[in-house]
């Protein structure tokens, strides 16, 4: 009672509150408009277009795809959650080196690995050309497989999104509570009985969360599948829309996609829903299992293997070509291209974080389910395609640029031409578009551990709202922020498709310079900007990486 | 820490907004990469003092930015690198035509547009690539007649999402028709050796290596893997030998690069100025030299590379026909389950 007395209004009305509200509300119809705007298409009518891809493409897009994100799903989830078990679960030599290499690929763009392993693998280049010397064949005197096919594909995208799985199943595997899984072993569970039977399915969560952030950038991948000629749902859009000249039916197109995506969110949230698990944090440090020799060298070489081929054989390829060739695309300007991808990873990521600050707040304070809803969508971008969303933004921000020029040389007879279109604010808002859910994810987890009681224990105890801000909040945060900063950096350094449409006059990045390249057949000189872009996101990377495993190190 | 945060937030600030205004100079939105633009703006820069502001994208992507610009778009020219863009281009009603004698005296007729809307800069030629080891000259003769059983699983050829295979069908629409072109379709794509994979040069590649015996391919990827500092490139492409398709009867299929002035431009006059420039004989001699591309006039001089290929005939059609029949060319390919 007498805390009550000294804090007259603890327990404030979140009624009360309709500024915040009403920005929370605005801000998330301005960052779901472009999406909006492309399923708006959905009610304009069907072209003929359509009876066409009907009778010829459509079931090609759909199987493909399909398969796609089948593969790339059991991919993932076996390396994943292998790596992930591996790293968090066993001692083994080199556990340490790699529970932060495994987080590699996360660096290497998916156009890129797969440009570096077609130049490896395809037939003049040094694997089939050391085999045919070795064993003097010739063309047709042996099988070798075709990257550049569905399986290429399947393998790329797996090898680059696998560390989605891998970071959140650590997470959740570290976390798990020791009694649990002691309990089970003491029960006569072995302990790989006990990993199918009590730890995988406790982190069923995570393992889904991180799949469905993989297939989802599966879905919106374009650049691996149109390289290796695969025509998946995506590709099928573009060739709509580029070659039939059909943006309408391209639209169409993309918002059933975008239907089949708001089907996969939905799953993952029920599967969650249904396995929250109230588990005690450990206290204690569950002892990891010690692998035995034979088993510690399979350990060994599967995990060496794994990042070997998600990240140093490429980037090793990559280095080898740009010492060969770098002088045909270096040249004064090219300073510059690293400067903008550089401006523009951090302006966008720097946003990313301030919104989902303000988003996970939201969601934190309102307990009503229209703010979590409104969060909720936000976040739907990601798993769009970038051309898409660069179109979502485009149209839209056209029209309301020249309706402001408009009414400007009406009203104020002064003609402002167009203010958006074209500038650097449109492209950091379609990347806050795209990229937003990544942020927002890593700040709601964050904020996670702060429980609402918590706020209110700080309170009642006295402490201001000053205080409870910097002594409980932004320590607690710091890392979250940080995180969430790093990941949309790296995101945006390596997506090509939305810069390479919105970018203003004369701004050219390195994923641009990369593609441009690579599009007219010059991979190896392509190979210096794709390395630059490796280098650079592997700065951050090897920077959360680190911060997770110090916080380990930490409990430990 | 935070002194570097406040600065960094201020120069975002500057630069984030649209703070550019156009004095006397000239925006381009360019379908032609970076590489092999810009260093022909640059001397275009230098010799006339007229400044050019420069995007690059996919074709289809900076029209679309332009169709919804409308009339406060910033561009003055669209450049692209096929006849069917621009063709979309003035459908879409953003180019305006252009009367200039300068001009129209450098650009042969059917190399621009019938209403002067836009002009050819560079020529790129389809042709047909062999290993002369498996393929006699004397087996080929036009684009048609590889249709013929002989050729059953010895063509190579990319995807038909490819524009300039797009371009090639929707030229034998407009010649052939539609219903002829089918029929060939269907024996051209059970022709193939392999499903479409790869872009033009790993095509060529492939005739090198044995996988086929005959590539559809545009001439000036050959010449880059000539001209290749890359030894393996170059030891392929001395394996294949070019072969100029349909000579005894409508010609070589051709397809441009091209610019034409925007309709709501604000410097038509530097507009027409650089495309004048594009098409002076210099600009010209660059884009064989640079790019193995043919000029649009005859009596340009060009690189050793191109020589040696020889003199040719190429298609008299109108290079418009093609975006004209581009759509259609697609559905037929679709229909013969070229993927």
């Amino acid at each position: 009672m007498e805390i009550t007395l000294n804090n007259p209004k603890p327990f404030k009305s979140k009624r009360e509150k309709p500024y915040w509200l009403f920005t929370l509300f605005a801000s998330t119809f301005l960052i779901a408009a472009p999406v909006l705007f492309i399923l708006s298409h959905l009610f304009m009518p069907f072209s003929d277009s359509w009876a066409h891809l009907f009778d010829t493409v459509l079931s090609d897009y759909i199987f493909n795809s399909i398969a796609l994100m089948l593969g790339v799903g059991i991919g993932t989830l076996m390396l994943g959650v292998g790596a992930a078990w591996l790293t968090a679960m066993c001692e083994f030599p080199g556990r340490k080196f790699f529970a932060w290499a495994f987080l590699l690929p996360l660096a290497m763009p998916a156009y890129i690995i797969a440009y570096t392993y077609t130049g490896i693998l395809d037939f003049a280049g040094p694997v089939q050309s050391t085999l045919r010397e070795v064993f003097n064949w010739a063309y047709g005197d042996y099988y070798f497989p075709n990257v550049r096919s569905l399986g290429g594909a399947i393998c790329m995208l797996t090898l680059v999104l696998y560390p989605y799985v891998y970071m959140l199943v650590r997470l959740a595997l570290s976390e798990q509570s020791t009694a649990i899984l002691e309990a089970s072993r003491i029960l006569g569970k072995t302990s790989w009985q006990s990993l199918f039977s009590v730890a995988l399915p406790m982190a069923r969560p995570a393992i889904v969360a991180g799949i469905t952030l993989a297939l989802m950038e599966t879905l919106a991948d374009y650049g691996t599948v149109e390289f290796f000629g695969v025509s998946t749902f995506t590709t099928g859009i573009f060739r709509t829309w580029y070659g039939l000249g059909d943006l309408q039916t391209a639209a169409q197109l993309c918002s059933f996609l975008l239907l089949f995506v708001f089907f996969l969110i939905i799953l993952e949230k029920k599967s969650r829903n249904k396995l929250r698990f109230h588990q005690n944090k450990s206290v204690k440090k569950l002892s990891k299992i010690n692998l035995t020799k034979g088993r510690a060298a399979t350990a060994v070489f599967f995990a060496g293997s794994l990042v070997a081929v998600g990240f140093f054989i490429p980037a090793i390829q990559l280095l080898f070509w740009t010492l060969d060739y770098w002088k045909n695309v270096w040249d004064a300007d090219f300073i510059n291209l690293l400067f903008n991808s550089f401006f523009l990873a951090a302006t966008s990521a720097s946003v990313c974080a301030l919104m989902a600050i303000f988003l996970a707040y939201s969601k934190r304070e309102f307990k009503n389910k229209a703010a979590h809803t409104s969060a909720g969508i936000a976040g739907i971008g990601y798993a769009v395609p970038g051309t898409v969303i660069a179109i979502g933004v485009l149209i839209p921000a056209a029209w309301l640029d020249n309706h402001l020029d408009y009414l400007s040389t009406l009203y104020l007879d002064m003609p402002i031409g167009l203010l958006f279109s074209g500038s650097m604010v449109i492209l950091v808002f379609a990347y806050l578009v795209r990229f937003l859910s990544i942020s927002l994810n890593t700040m709601d987890s964050g904020l996670s551990a702060i429980k609402p009681g918590l706020d209110e224990s700080a309170r009642s105890l006295g402490a201001s709202k000053k205080n409870v801000l910097t002594k409980i909040h932004i320590p607690i945060l710091k890392t979250s922020v940080l995180t969430a900063f790093l990941l949309v950096f790296v995101e945006v350094m390596k997506e090509l498709p939305t810069t390479l449409i919105l970018r203003p006059f004369n701004f050219n990045t390195l994923a641009v310079k990369t593609y441009e390249l690579a599009s007219d057949e010059r991979l190896l000189d392509a190979a210096l900007p794709a390395l630059c872009i490796v280098m650079i996101s592997l700065i951050p990377i090897l920077f959360v990486s680190k911060s997770i495993v110090i916080d380990k190190a930490k409990h430990e | 820490m935070l002194y570097f945060i406040r600065i960094y937030t201020l120069l975002a600030l500057l630069a984030l907004f649209n703070t550019q205004s156009f004095g006397s100079e000239v925006n381009v939105y360019s379908a032609r990469q970076e590489a092999l633009i810009k260093p022909l703006l640059d001397e275009f820069t230098k010799k006339t003092n007229i400044k050019v502001n420069l995007v690059t994208g996919k074709g289809d992507a900076l029209l679309t930015r332009l169709v919804n610009e409308g009339r406060n778009s910033p561009a003055d020219v669209l450049l692209t690198v096929d006849a069917g863009r621009l063709h979309r281009a003035q459908e879409s009603d953003v180019l305006q035509p252009i009367k200039d004698e300068r001009i129209n005296g450098l650009i042969p007729k059917n190399l621009r547009s019938i209403d002067n809307m836009w002009f050819g800069l560079s020529i790129r030629a389809r042709v047909i690539m062999f290993a002369s080891d498996r393929v006699n000259e004397s087996e080929l003769e036009s684009y048609e007649s590889l249709s013929d059983e002989k050729w059953k699983g010895r063509i190579c050829i990319r995807s038909s999402s490819n524009i300039y295979n797009q371009s090639l069908v929707a030229g034998m629409i407009a010649q052939n028709g539609l219903e002829k072109t089918e029929a060939w379709l269907q024996k051209f794509t059970d022709n193939f050796a392999r499903k479409p994979t790869g872009g033009d040069r790993d095509q060529i590649k492939s005739v090198a290596a044995g996988e086929c015996d005959i590539a559809v391919s545009n001439s000036y990827y050959l010449g880059h893997m000539l001209n290749s500092s890359d030894l393996k490139q170059r030891a392929a492409a001395e394996q294949v030998t070019l072969f100029w398709p349909n000579q005894k009867d409508r010609g070589t299929h051709i397809n441009i690069s091209g610019a034409g002035v925007t309709k709501h431009s604000k410097n038509i006059e530097n507009a027409k100025t650089l495309i004048a420039f594009l098409a002076n004989d210099e600009s010209q001699r660059w884009y064989a030299d640079k790019n193995n591309e043919f000029p649009i006039r005859d009596n340009v001089e060009v690189s050793p590379t191109l020589d040696a290929w020889g003199p040719f005939i190429a298609d008299q059609m109108n290079v418009s026909q093609l975006g004209k029949f581009n759509a259609d060319a697609i559905k037929a390919m679709d229909r013969a389950g070229w993927k």
